[in-house]
């Protein structure tokens, strides 16, 4: 039985914490992205390994079609998978 | 002058001297068609993310191109597509954006790669140091036979 010490949060601790979504290209400056840093691209597909919405990463969609554009390259060569389960 | 990205992958089954001669045979060609190779990014063996022609893994070449037109990717892509020792390949152009991020990495001022590349610079330094150390162990054994000359100069001069 879950003791009360491991019920940490009743409900979504996020809920009311408006921290707004911003597009990380636009505020860190990065103006390329490499197709072959499969790590960083990692950040941008869920565990089947599709592509993530800008609703859910916040991307503008100028580099949200780069970031699609660099998925979509390393898949081709082999480095991301089209199709998997449990990537992360 | 324009900027181009090519990256091909090699069938792992070949011994290591024919992988060699496959990504030199490229090699060679794009020095024939005047084309600069600005920096040869030799990945080596990857897991592929899924199976290609049977193979699960691959050995991967990445190469900065600089050209003054692209008129030899059609050539080089066709003797890719021929060629059955290449599982993929792929030409890319380069923006100055990535041409300014290609540099930036290799000088190790983007964020992950900064570790990388100090690593390698450091084991390029301590190279460089024992190479030193080397050429002053040889060095050493050559000074000393010159003193032995004098010596005996200096005696046939007594005699």
């Amino acid at each position: 039985m879950a003791s009360r010490d491991d019920i940490k949060f009743l409900s979504n601790p996020m809920i009311g914490n408006n921290s707004k979504k911003y597009c990380r290209f636009r505020k860190y400056g990065i103006k390329y992205i490499d197709f072959k840093d499969t790590d960083f691209l990692l950040q941008f597909v869920n565990e089947q390994g599709k592509i993530l919405p800008r609703r859910l990463t916040g991307n503008s969609l100028k580099y949200q079609r780069k970031v699609a554009v660099a998925i979509k390259r390393a898949r081709h060569l082999g480095l991301m998978p089209y199709v998997t389960d449990l990537l992360k | 002058m324009r900027h181009f990205e090519t990256t091909f992958i090699v069938d792992p089954v070949l011994s290591d001297g024919e992988i060699k001669k496959t990504a030199k045979k490229y090699l060679d060609f794009l020095k024939e068609q005047g084309v600069e190779v600005k920096y040869n990014n030799e990945m080596g063996l990857r897991q592929l993310a899924y199976p290609i022609k049977r193979k699960n893994s691959g050995v991967y070449y990445n190469l900065e191109l600089e050209a003054e037109n692209g008129n030899f990717i059609a050539e080089m892509e066709l003797a890719f597509r021929r060629d059955e020792r290449i599982l993929r390949f792929l030409t890319i152009r380069l923006d100055k954006y990535a041409v300014q991020y290609y540099q930036d990495k290799r000088d190790g001022k983007i964020g992950h790669y900064k570790a990388k590349v100090a690593a390698e610079r450091k084991a390029k330094a301590e190279e460089e140091a024992k190479n030193r150390k080397d050429r002053r162990g040889n060095r050493g054994p050559k000074k000393k036979p010159a003193p032995r000359k004098t010596v005996s100069s200096n005696e046939t001069k007594g005699e």
